[in-house]
């Protein structure tokens, strides 16, 4: 759509949103080009979706760049230590089984020091929402590889590239316990915003991996370029498989131009929740 | 508004939180009874000698009475989650020793610097590392005051029978919502698994002091998470509540948002340290025998102070001037009460038995020019009384 210098625009002071943001903390302090700030407002755009009352949201966060998403989403939010924002959602969550409480964290933060919480909270099917965002490094340090930095990837502790396996995290999700498992990126926002709202919906243990560009340290040392550039690599590699039925096939190769990386809902299954 | 002013103890279902009567009860289960009576609504822990039992029977009892029992896949994980259910308005417990404690110092920060109340009980046993898993030690003292990085405060109470596990449990959980802290109870092997009479009050009789909530509905005026009253302490509100509480470990602003500049911090970090500091006059308890005109004067805690308290009553039978000071708080620690038995000039020295080697006595000589004889064990077994009246003797 082209837009001339005669379009007038509607106006508005607010966005539909903006009482879902903690507008006051505002600017972020996010990079140019980073996901983390999609995941928000489609994290935002599923509460409002959800029909349910914003006082029953709750989000807890871990530490690093998608551990701040916690502080700007106006709801209950609770920004805790390095790995611990899934027991802690946990206890909110088996205290006022009523509550809608999503964790929303980074790779590491979650898989990595939080790893063992994530197996055995979606094991004992914990009434949880979880989001990990995961953009290959960590972030907020300067770009050290992780568990889920691909093979030959670099970052500033591997900087001749890692030689370590990276997780699968939807075949971990499946095959830990989870009752919904997806994975989208933040170029699917209206697919990952919809797995969002049906993790709202469902009881359960719930884990929706979502591909974020980081490009001031995992991009930068890669080649990648800033955000778009990842985009477009989402744009042309992610092939959508929704209930994709062999999990083995779902390793991802951000590196390797010439491998696809599947995208969908993989997981929908029903199973009693934990203590909700 | 949230209601968090009546009594869970007066509310239905009393009757089977607390067992009024007298017992024949294990500290360890002593502990896990107080904290029913106080109206635990969530426990989440992990299996460690010698403070299972504390766990093992909250599983039966807690969800009987309306409450939540998790058994977690580690202390980190206990530790995050009573301050998740806590953050829920929950009045929260874990029960650990020594291991357990160190890996959920972390998370005790994130307690003290989000002020979200909770409580933990240590039964200690003989340290460091696995060491002496059934066998008494003392040596968590200190870990309990400085164990997690960084300046706060903290409250420890030390029971020294079965009947004080109650009843120091019951103060603890109301300690912990009055001053928005964790607090500990600092138990021992020996006291854990000692079997006593322990009389547990009418439920109308047991104390309880509410969390102090917001003064204005969810819609009224702006609520401020951490814009303290002047006993230093925050109101608080919960998660569900309405209020859309930020709470982070990170410094934090009046509202509870990241304030990343030295002067907040310098505030804040102040303020956590003198809300108990400002407050010890009223949070500090420890019992005495005879220190008025006292030229020894016997410190202890905990299982020690058994030990201690039959040798200061021995020595003042042989005509010895003896006094004793039990600590029933660790932190804050008796100096005020140290400092004035100091001034008056009849102290010559004081005794200090303890179950590590001198956790207790360094916080004494800090006190005092006065000689501070030791009498250490590092763990494993009881300092015994005729031990003790040696040195007093001396």
């Amino acid at each position: 759509m082209s837009v001339t210098e005669q379009t007038v625009h509607p106006t508005a002071d607010v966005h539909p949103i903006d009482h879902l943001l903690r507008a006051d903390r505002l600017p972020h302090i996010l990079c140019p080009g980073c996901g983390i700030g999609i995941v928000i407002h489609s994290y935002a755009q599923a509460i409002a979706e959800s029909g349910m009352p914003e006082n029953d949201h709750v989000c807890v966060s871990g530490i690093g760049c998608s551990g701040r998403a916690a502080g700007y989403v106006n709801v209950d939010s609770y920004h805790t230590t390095h790995g611990r924002a899934l027991p802690f959602a946990l206890g909110i969550a088996v205290h006022k089984p009523d509550l809608n409480v999503t964790v929303i964290s980074g790779d590491g933060d979650l898989t990595a020091i939080g790893g063992n919480h994530l197996i055995h909270a979606a094991r004992r099917n914990a009434n949880l929402n979880v989001i990990c965002i995961n953009n290959f490094n960590y972030g907020m340090t300067g770009g050290q590889v992780g568990p889920t930095t691909p093979i030959g990837a670099r970052g500033s502790t591997a900087p001749r590239g890692t030689t370590e396996r990276p997780f699968n995290l939807p075949y971990l999700a499946k095959a830990t316990g989870a009752v919904f498992v997806a994975r989208w990126t933040i170029l699917h926002v209206r697919e990952f915003q919809q797995a969002i709202l049906r993790s709202m919906q469902k009881k359960g243990f719930c884990f929706i991996e979502v591909l974020a560009p980081c490009p001031t340290s995992f991009g930068r040392a890669n080649k990648i370029g800033d955000g778009l550039h990842e985009m477009e690599i989402y744009r042309e590699r992610c092939r959508i498989e929704h209930g994709a039925s062999n999990f083995e096939d779902l390793d991802i190769d951000l590196i390797d131009d010439k491998k696809s990386i599947t995208v969908g809902n993989f997981v929908d299954i029903e199973r009693e929740a934990f203590l909700s | 508004m949230p209601d968090n002013t009546a009594a869970k103890t007066a509310q239905p279902g009393a009757a089977a939180r607390v067992l009024s009567g007298t017992h024949f009860m294990l500290g360890d289960h002593a502990c896990a009874e107080g904290a029913l009576a106080a109206g635990v609504d969530f426990f989440a822990g992990y299996p460690i000698t010698p403070s299972t039992e504390i766990a093992e029977h909250l599983a039966r009892r807690l969800p009987d009475v309306g409450g939540r029992f998790v058994q977690m896949e580690d202390e980190l994980g206990s530790m995050a989650a009573i301050i998740g259910a806590s953050a829920a308005g929950a009045r929260s417990l874990t029960a650990t020793s020594g291991p357990g404690f160190s890996l959920m110092m972390e998370s005790i920060g994130l307690a003290a610097m989000m002020e979200i109340p909770c409580v933990v009980a240590n039964v200690q046993r003989a340290s460091p590392s696995t060491g002496l898993p059934t066998m008494v030690g003392q040596s968590d003292i200190l870990q309990a005051r400085w164990g997690s990085h960084g300046d706060y405060g903290v409250i420890a109470y030390c029971p020294e029978s079965p009947q004080e596990c109650f009843d120091l449990t019951v103060r603890a959980f109301n300690a912990a919502d009055q001053y928005r802290v964790p607090v500990f109870i600092l138990m021992d092997e020996v006291v854990g698994h000692m079997a006593e009479r322990v009389v547990i009050p009418d439920a109308t009789d047991v104390p309880f002091v509410p969390r102090k909530g917001p003064e204005s509905a969810p819609d009224g005026d702006p609520f401020y998470c951490y814009a303290a009253d002047e006993d230093l302490v925050p109101r608080i509100a919960h998660a569900g509540d309405g209020y859309k509480v930020h709470m982070t470990g990170l410094t934090h602003d009046e509202r509870g948002y990241p304030a990343l500049d030295a002067e907040t911090h310098d505030q804040l970090i102040n303020r956590l340290v003198d809300k108990i500091r400002m407050n010890a006059a009223d949070i500090e308890m420890h019992d005495e025998i005879d220190l008025d005109d006292a030229e020894t004067v016997v410190i202890s805690l905990g299982c020690t102070a058994r030990s201690a308290r039959h040798a200061v009553n021995e020595a003042r039978a042989d005509g010895i001037s003896c006094g004793f000071l039990r600590l029933i708080t660790v932190w804050p620690f008796p100096e005020k009460r140290i400092r004035e038995l100091v001034a008056k000039g009849n102290v010559k020295r004081f005794v200090v038995p303890e179950i590590n080697l001198g956790q207790l006595r360094r916080e004494v000589e800090r006190l005092t020019q006065l000689p501070v004889l030791r009498l250490n064990h590092a763990g494993g077994a009881m300092p015994e009384p005729e031990k003790i009246l040696e040195l007093i003797r001396i």
